[in-house]
């Protein structure tokens, strides 16, 4: 039986990191050690394929599995193990996970070549994918949740990777401890979503707890909190608003871990867990309606910031913030698969251009700005390619993946009675078509604007093309598996997925329902902005540098604004940080501490002083005196219950 | 109980290894160092062989040993482990050899003194925790402080005296007000019918909760007051920065891993199966001060410019931990204080070892004096990532047990009845990450650019041996906990339940004969 092999699965990268992580520096060739770690994440995913054809092969109902290990804690009426989840849903995050990790780990050989940390970037890519497997496999929230934080770990070592180099105003170490500390408050109400669900239904475990839940009536209070204290989790890990400062940042680590971390696993994490526990949030309309408004909230406010930013990942990382947000959605409005279906589309297409970007990177010696790319298309003719690909399938131009599932969402907002939410989803992504083909022809088009002396951009090895290629395939045929009834196909995911979210439709208030004409309608409304962003883009900045400029000029205040990113990091300092730290240290410390508290103690030994010189030395001084009296002391008391 | 000679045997070595030390010549250092280590290593032996033989499953009292002290008051030596001082006695018998170990090259003056001092504070700690008379306990109790005051006032740092006196006087308040209250519960026992004066422990469990409620109260507070003190909770924390700071780095791995948790231990063992009735009434405002513990020693941490200061306070937020698990009076929140305890003893233990390292090399222990340090001390960097991360709770690591635990407990404690202890609690697991993460990229990240960093070396064979035993244990912990909570499992449960009965012994008692206003509780 292959799912039998899911620990195996699961346990590898670790191996993988012990190995490297214990013996890295001892090993002197860089290949062995890239062996070590995308061989075990290969095996991970070879072991995830046979575990998917044996759910495809098995009947609909015989397709979820439990494979339970160890115990892990116990105690009073807590009982979690190391145990492990097989259905449809966790065996396509694992697909995900492994296959794109996997890519990712060949493309690092390439892009690390060099670097003196090697071994450590392997070491901790390895961990990583055993956490992340974790998170997504995991049969109880505990065990989850130590995947959630152990990606978050994972992710704080690799923003930190060049752990002496300069980033932006501060380190990469400013970057990574912000990265652990804004997922630390998600993780906060994570916590309490744990405590609330234990207290409410006596389990942690995914199985128990959604059955008990699935006889509740909608409405319940306690769920509601409940999911809002999970979701707080979500928008820490999922970079949604108020939590998503960090991601921009998180910049800071090599381009691989932004691809893998940064874009197509790690922060979907969010969207995962939100689909899992699905029942519950079906059962809380106050939560799903926060969802859906935070989603497309944080989809409409990311792009708009990607529009002006200069540095190549930058944008990318808005661009996934941007996504993300979709993505919450679709989950927001009940359309648990489609959400899901843009994770893996996003994954793909995300991955592609990240990699590409870093590509870039490499070809440029580290430079970032796209003010001084351009032409590159030339010196770098398959990076330019799949990085274009990438573009379209972003920007939602049929038929290529990201059209099947951001459309599948804009749908399902729309048809769910959504219509304001669906408008400002196709205003995002209006702009996030245009930020796209800005970024690709500032980058590959036009002018060279960098100095031919120093630099002489070149294609990329192997290792870092091949994945790309793959990547581009897959974000050009990967939509296939979702294409909606409306036009022939089977919607194969969401059939796929249903038996999973079959008890959270139940309870939706407001399913999603509608006719084929205007689904069409939306379609070509939806492609049809996306093809006017590009080309808008492309016109302007190919042939007409001079409107973007003078619109800058003319709405000055706005582009400040959108260039600064809405002051937001400025905002959370002045109103949280600041505060906190100046009244710990003036107040809490220097007068409660030392003025207070001390000052009564102090005055204690000054009052004895007065009828004793006790206190004088150590060797001559109190102890011995104190000893005395206490002996002294005993003897008396004993005295006097004896003699009474 | 076929080895009825073992807890003694266990409490016996270090003060043998006492003797034998005090015999050697003064100048000897290799032989009187070894001969510590080789001393608390064996009890730490004799404790692992304790730890397998103990039966889990037993609620009760085990290896008991009794032997007649004072026949006219009924003292006696009296010891026993249960699952809870079980592992706390491990954890002494674990930490004292790796404070030793680490005090091989940074203690150069009186020597001898010092591992004399070291034993017999062994000694005295593992008293405490092994004592089923409350006066055998409190001799001990005191005579600990004795070699823990030597140790801050003459192998301390500048400001040792102050430090040493400070700690001495706090201890002194607290421990006076505890032999008041034990006299007077002997006498209470000696006044009921038939009875005689006892500071047998197990007698008194069945004697002491059915003290009326004034008296109950007030001795309630005289032990838990004392107990207080040592954990440190706040406000009475203040002794804990100075005492930390100046001792030695074998003292603090000792005073923060083992002496803060005689408090708890106390808590657990006396204030709460003793006075039932006073636990009930004064619980919400003994977790209300564990959370504000977290809260505040974490906020204060965070801006604490000395690493050493940093983990100390630290520490407060880490016990504030324990005392809400305590006091949230369930399994869960029990058996979190009690793993919290252990873990608080590895970790903050190791930080301590790990700052004295560092101060070794530096004598310094600013954090603006530091930056870069990954560079030229990657193992180093590591070891301190992992012990970081465990404090921090990294779950996977020890120190998130503990934390879920108490935290859980605390939630769905329905005597606290309100989510708020808990989610108050919570936040300290946000601050953690802040005022640890912090300190560990100003301290190891960035560009190396002071040089008199440059050329610092990494960790010695020495160290790693200091080490690598506290890393297995922080990973051990963390995945596998089951190995120790199911020790005290059973112990936990039998004293939750104990605690509980007798609350509802009291409210029908109250049912029976109104009193004043507790009569509704």
């Amino acid at each position: 039986m292959p799912y039998q092999l899911i620990g195996v699965a699961v346990f590898l990268p670790l191996l993988g990191f012990i190995i490297n992580g214990l013996l890295g520096s001892r090993i002197k060739s860089e290949r062995l050690i890239g062996l070590i770690g995308s061989g075990t994440v290969g095996i991970s995913f070879a072991i995830a394929c046979a575990i998917f054809f044996a759910m495809l092969g098995a009947p609909v109902e015989q397709r979820s599995h439990t494979v339970e290990y160890v115990r892990w804690i116990s105690t009073g009426t807590l009982n979690v193990s190391f145990a492990y989840q097989l259905d449809q849903l966790s065996v396509l995050m694992m697909l995900i996970v492994t296959g794109v990790g996997f890519l990712i780990h060949v493309y690092s050989i390439g892009y690390m070549h060099g670097d003196p940390g090697f071994w450590r970037f392997f070491a901790y890519l390895n961990l990583f994918i055993f956490a992340m497997l974790n998170l997504v496999m995991a049969d109880n929230f505990l065990l989850l949740f130590l995947g959630w934080e152990g990606v978050g770990l994972c992710s704080y070592l690799l923003i930190g990777f060049w752990y002496d180099r300069k980033f932006e105003k501060g380190t990469t170490g400013d970057a990574a401890k912000k990265a652990f500390i804004v997922n630390r408050i998600g993780d906060f109400g994570f916590l309490i979503g744990m405590f609330l669900i234990f207290e409410m239904f006596g389990t942690l475990n995914f199985n128990d707890v959604f059955a008990q839940a699935s006889t509740l009536s909608v409405g319940n209070t306690t769920i509601m909190w409940m999911t809002l204290a999970l979701f707080l989790g979500a928008t820490g890990k999922s970079a949604q608003i108020p939590l998503f400062v960090w991601l921009p940042d998180a910049m800071a680590g090599p381009t691989p871990v932004s691809a893998l971390i940064h874009a197509a696993t790690m922060v979907t994490a969010g969207v995962y867990m939100v689909a899992r526990c699905s029942v519950l949030f079906a059962l809380a309309p106050v939560t799903m309606t926060v969802i859906a408004g935070i989603g497309v909230a944080t989809a409409l406010l990311a792009a708009s910031i990607g529009l002006v930013q200069n540095d190549i990942k930058k944008v990318l990382a808005y661009s996934t913030v941007s996504q993300l947000g979709y993505m919450f959605l679709g989950l927001g409005v009940g359309a648990f698969a489609a959400g899901l279906f843009h994770v893996m589309t996003h994954a793909f297409f995300k991955a592609l251009l990240f990699l590409g970007s870093g590509s870039v990177i490499h070809a440029m010696h580290e430079e970032q700005d796209i003010q001084n790319m351009g032409g590159l298309k030339k010196y770098m003719p398959i990076t330019y390619w799949t990085f274009f690909v990438g573009m379209l399938a972003i920007a939602g131009i049929f038929p290529l993946s990201g059209f099947f599932s951001k459309d599948e969402i804009l749908w399902k907002t729309f048809s769910s009675g959504q219509v304001l939410l669906w408008g400002m989803g196709l205003v995002g992504a209006a702009l996030t078509a245009f930020y796209m083909a800005r970024l690709t022809t500032l980058t590959f088009d036009g002018t060279e604007r960098f100095d031919h002396h120093h630099l002489h951009p070149h294609e990329s090895p192997a290792t870092m093309t091949v994945p790309l290629v793959v990547l581009a395939v897959l974000s050009v045929i990967g939509g296939f598996v979702g294409v909606p009834h409306s036009l022939g196909g089977s919607n194969a995911i969401e059939q796929w997925l249903e038996p999973v979210f079959a008890r959270a439709h139940s309870k939706l208030l407001h399913a999603p329902h509608g006719e084929g004409a205007v689904e069409y309608v939306l379609m070509v409304l939806s492609v049809g902005v996306g093809i006017t962003g590009i080309w808008l883009a492309r016109r302007w900045y190919l042939s007409k540098p001079e409107i973007p400029k003078m619109l800058a000029t003319r709405f000055g205040p706005l582009y400040n604004l959108l260039r600064d990113k809405y002051k937001v990091d400025e905002l959370y300092d002045a109103v949280i940080v600041t505060p906190i730290h100046k009244t710990s240290e003036a107040f809490l410390w220097k007068i409660f501490d030392v003025k207070i508290v001390d000052g009564v103690v102090n005055g204690v030994p000054k009052l004895i002083a007065l009828f004793s010189s006790l206190a004088r030395k150590v060797q001559t001084g109190i102890a011995q005196s104190y000893v005395f009296v206490f002996v002294l002391g005993v003897v008396v008391i004993l005295g006097i219950l004896i003699m009474k | 109980m076929n080895q009825p000679i073992i807890l003694s045997t266990i409490l016996f070595l270090p003060l043998l290894g006492a003797l034998v030390v005090a015999l050697v010549r003064e100048d000897a250092e290799k032989l009187v160092k070894t001969l510590g280590i080789v001393f608390s290593t064996a009890a730490f032996v004799a404790s692992v062989w304790l730890f397998l033989a103990f039966d889990g499953a037993n609620p009760n009292m085990q290896f008991v040993e009794q032997y007649v002290w004072i026949p006219s008051l009924q003292v006696s030596y009296y010891l026993g482990v249960d699952g809870m001082s079980l592992l706390l006695v491990a954890l002494t018998t674990f930490l004292t050899p790796i404070a030793l170990l680490a005090s091989w090259e940074s203690i150069t003056t009186r020597l001898k003194g010092f591992v004399v001092s070291m034993l017999i504070l062994e000694v005295g700690t593992l008293g405490v925790f092994l004592a089923l008379d409350l006066f055998l306990f409190y001799v001990f109790w005191e005579a600990m402080l004795i070699p823990m005051y030597f140790i801050i006032g003459i192998w301390g740092g500048q400001e040792r005296i102050y430090a040493a006196v400070k700690f001495f006087l706090y201890t002194m308040f607290g421990s006076l007000l505890m032999l008041v209250a034990i006299l007077w519960l002997g006498s209470y026992a000696s006044a009921q019918p038939g009875g005689s004066f006892t500071t047998n422990l197990l007698e008194l469990y069945k004697i002491a909760p059915s003290i009326p409620w004034d008296g109950q109260r007030w001795m309630f507070l005289a032990f838990t007051l004392s107990f207080c003190i040592k954990v440190p909770l706040f406000p009475l924390h203040t002794w804990l920065p100075d005492a930390h700071v100046q001792a030695p780095t074998a003292g603090s791995v000792i005073l923060a891993g083992v002496l803060l948790k005689m408090g708890t231990y106390g808590l657990v063992r006396f204030s709460l199966p003793l006075f039932p009735y006073a636990t009930f009434e004064f619980m919400p405002y003994l977790a209300a001060l564990g959370v504000v513990g977290i809260i505040y020693g974490a906020l204060v941490s965070i801006v604490q410019p000395d690493l050493k200061k940093l983990v100390a306070y630290s520490s407060v937020s880490h016990l504030g931990f324990v005392v809400l698990g305590i006091f949230a009076l369930n399994v869960e929140g029990m058996q979190g204080s009690i793993i919290q305890m252990i873990n608080h003893g590895i970790s903050t233990g190791a930080l301590f070892l790990l700052v004295g390292m560092m101060y070794d090399r530096r004598h310094t222990r600013m954090i603006k004096d530091f930056g870069g340090l990954a560079k030229v001390m990657p193992v180093y960097a590591s070891f301190f990532m992992i012990i970081m991360l465990s404090s921090v709770g990294l779950p996977g690591l020890n120190g998130f047990v503990g934390e879920f635990l108490i935290l859980l407990g605390a939630f769905k404690s329905q005597l606290l009845d309100s989510h708020w202890f808990a989610i108050f609690g919570a936040t300290g697991v946000i601050l953690a990450a802040v005022y640890l993460l912090w300190s560990y990229q100003r301290v190891f990240f960035g560009k190396l650019e002071n040089p008199a960093n440059a050329s610092l070396k990494d960790m010695t064979v020495r160290e790693w041996f200091v080490l690598v035993p506290v890393v297995l244990f922080v990973i051990w912990i963390g995945f596998y906990p089951s190995t120790f909570l199911s020790k005290s499992e059973a112990s936990t449960k039998q004293l939750i339940q104990q605690i509980h009965e007798a609350r509802i012994g009291t409210q029908m008692r109250a049912a029976h004969q109104p009193l004043p206003d507790e009569a509704s509780r």
